[in-house]
């Protein structure tokens, strides 16, 4: 055991503050839920592929560096403290690209990955339906194979900006006489295929950042199957590893929020006073921020040493979820009368957080995971 | 950056952890609730002869050289274990911080601690001194170290929740040692947050097994929602406050420049897991874990105090918050 960061490590994560420091744009970009401000990020995302930033643990030959594991947690330690912006190629590169690496034949890595991660594609989820959310295995979207070809007939929702998406990654039932998690594929849809149809739904920040997706004979080819034809399930649960675990939410972005939180309150305690209850609240999200840092860098080992991630993940999720509103929900009471006012940062990161518990399965889920598939509790 | 243990470490954790349940069920922790020491009989002795008491002496003074990282996993074994032996006042915090006062006061005692000839204990100045009438040297930790030797020294005893722990106000002659106070309180803090979390894991351990097999409305009471997601919050809360416990142990044995406030990370988010578990534990047990005769509260008591002891999780956000400048 040696928790210190190596030369090495040191040494690449002074190199990636060092470019951020000159490459963060001074102003905050628009938000990644409206057209322009999905379009400036995906600009940023061009800038930090080019730079060599954007995949850093990925392989060179798609634009990454070949970074270890702890190389790139160390990244997003710097990436989020550096107080860049969101990363609208996210739910491809955490999400999707992980599942191309495991299942996607080597054409389709080398179709997808690269313009994947230069944010030239920019990828959204397709899984959830009106009468599927937690219960996924639920879903009704068909896709009826047609010679080389799947024709797509049904309804996705919740897809984060499904509006503005080039490419959707989807669960959909291809063996029409299947149920549950049987008879499920995962497909790969242009979004400009003919019979597809997105329209934006507002979110709770008023922003059209959600999208409802309608298939109506959309047709896919078969080259766009990743994994296995009816092997969907087994795929996507690979993907929720990735959703609920740390790809997604690295501690990095929580310890900036918990630092940039301690500042918030030192400023106002410097013209209000002190106020050991609320400060008391800070301490406690600084903490979470630090047990989830120190809990991934032991998972990191566990993972290295040829461990699985599985049914932990859903420890992960739980915790950033429920940190994250908790980060926020402290601003808030820090501001006081200012909590309210809608141009605060604290309130958009709040009302972002409040998804945290719901999207990836909601954390009754998880704690079903938990306590079913690590504890081994019966599960009826 | 590697948190990964040494197959050495893994491997002197399972003999210790098959040592304790051998030798350390819960009847003979019973044993140390009833008798006159709040200790067992023989188990000091098998831990010394498998070098795991004087441990941390430097292998000149007859130790194996070993720092906080390798007894770490020791203490939460001792904690799952419920085990009513000093490894924290003598392993943990006594020896080493003999070994580095040196002096006299290390010649006199530390070969007869490494080799488990005498015992030593320790105890926040001003506080308890648990089993100091069965050690031989008493360190006394606050702005400075105090060591007083047990022969001639006043005692005055106090009962504790937890019946193995005999607690002490120790006076008495003293010689002020060479070493420093703050180090020594980390030492104490970061062991008592591995215990915790054995602990907690115990309680947690003990509780799935039950609700899996207690069937009420003809179902296992482990099948249902409400009970599984208590369980869920207990295991969340020992799955974070585990790896700051380690991390803590790492700093101490580094000399890392965040040592106080790190510690002070494990030992709140410890003594909150510990707190959750044996709340949860008791509540899924329902009235059998509410019994004297039943083993649950061995863990649950020792639980509550060692959460207590040696700053509790207010206590050490106040020192976090003070470290953050807040």
């Amino acid at each position: 055991m040696d928790l210190s960061f190596t030369p090495a490590e040191e040494e690449f994560r002074d190199e990636a503050r060092t470019w951020l420091a000159e490459n963060v744009p001074a102003e905050p970009l628009a938000s990644m839920d409206t057209p322009d401000g999905f379009e400036e990020h995906r600009e940023w995302e061009h800038h930090l592929f080019d730079a060599g930033w954007a995949v850093v643990s990925w392989p060179e030959r798609y634009g990454g560096r070949e970074a270890s594991l702890v190389e790139w947690l160390v990244f997003e330690e710097e990436y989020w403290a550096s107080g860049a912006p969101g990363r609208v190629s996210s739910n491809g590169v955490s999400l999707l690209a992980p599942t191309v690496f495991d299942f996607g034949t080597p054409e389709q890595q080398d179709r997808f990955l690269r313009p994947m991660a230069r944010g030239d594609e920019v990828w959204a989820q397709g899984w959830s339906e009106p009468d599927a959310g937690s219960d996924l295995a639920g879903i009704k979207t068909k896709a009826q194979r047609d010679g080389e070809h799947f024709v797509i007939e049904g309804q996705k929702t919740w897809c984060s900006r499904g509006a503005f998406a080039d490419w959707f990654f989807c669960l959909v039932r291809t063996d029409p006489d299947s149920e549950r998690h049987a008879g499920l594929s995962y497909l790969l849809v242009p979004a400009d295929t003919e019979g597809l149809e997105a329209r934006a739904i507002g979110r709770l920040d008023g922003e059209p950042g959600f999208a409802e997706l309608f298939f109506d004979g959309a047709r896919v080819h078969e080259r766009y199957l990743l994994g296995g034809e009816g092997e969907g399930w087994a795929v996507a649960m690979a993907t929720t590893g990735s959703e609920r675990g740390l790809n997604l939410r690295a501690p990095g972005r929580f310890m900036a929020a918990a630092d940039r939180l301690v500042g918030l309150y030192q400023e106002l305690a410097d013209s209000r006073g002190s106020d050991l209850d609320r400060r008391d609240q800070v301490v406690s999200a600084w903490m979470g921020s630090q047990a989830y840092r120190w809990q991934t860098y032991a998972t990191e080992a566990r993972l290295r040493g040829g461990a699985p991630i599985g049914s932990e993940a859903s420890f992960m999720k739980v915790l950033w979820s429920e940190l994250d509103v908790e980060l926020h929900a402290t601003a808030l009471r820090l501001l006081g009368r200012d909590g309210e006012r809608a141009d605060s940062s604290w309130m958009d990161g709040y009302v972002f957080a409040l998804s945290g518990p719901i999207y990836a399965g909601t954390n009754e889920i998880q704690r079903n995971i938990i306590s079913e598939r690590v504890l081994g509790l019966p599960r009826r | 950056m590697d948190f990964s243990f040494s197959d050495d470490q893994i491997m002197f954790q399972e003999a210790v952890r098959d040592l304790l349940a051998n030798e350390c069920p819960p009847e003979v922790v019973r044993s140390a609730w009833e008798n006159d020491t709040g200790r067992t009989d023989g188990l000091w002795g098998a831990l010394a002869e498998m070098g795991v008491v004087g441990m941390t002496a430097p292998e000149s003074a007859g130790g194996l050289g070993m720092d906080e990282t390798d007894l770490v996993l020791l203490l939460e074994e001792a904690g799952r274990a419920a085990l009513p032996e000093p490894l924290l006042e003598h392993t943990a915090v006594g020896i080493p911080t003999l070994a580095e006062a040196g002096g006299s006061i290390a010649e006199a005692w530390l070969e007869q601690a490494v080799a488990g000839e005498a015992t030593l204990g320790a105890g926040a100045d001003g506080g308890y001194a648990v089993g100091a009438a069965t050690s031989d040297l008493v360190l006394l930790i606050g702005d400075q170290i105090r060591a007083v030797p047990v022969a001639g020294a006043s005692l005055v005893e106090h009962q504790s929740v937890d019946w193995s722990r005999r607690l002490f106000e120790v006076g008495g002659e003293e010689v002020v040692l060479d070493a420093d106070p703050g180090l020594a309180f980390d030492r104490a803090a970061g062991a008592a947050a591995a215990q915790c979390v054995g602990v907690a894991q115990h309680l947690l351990d003990a509780t799935v097994e039950y609700v899996a097999q207690r069937y009420q409305f003809g179902k296992p009471v482990g099948s249902y929602q409400a009970v599984k997601h208590h369980l869920a919050n207990a295991a969340l809360k020992i799955e974070f406050a585990r790896p700051t416990a380690r991390h803590a142990a790492w700093c101490i044995a580094a000399g890392n420049p965040d040592r106080s406030r790190d510690v002070s990370l494990a030992k709140a988010l410890a003594s909150e897991a510990v707190d959750l578990a044996a709340r949860t534990a008791l509540q899924c047990h329902g009235a059998i874990g509410y019994t004297f005769e039943y083993d649950l509260h061995l863990w649950m008591k020792r639980g509550w105090a060692l959460s207590a002891a040696w700053g509790d999780a207010a206590w050490h956000r106040n020192r976090i918050a003070a470290a953050l400048g807040i």
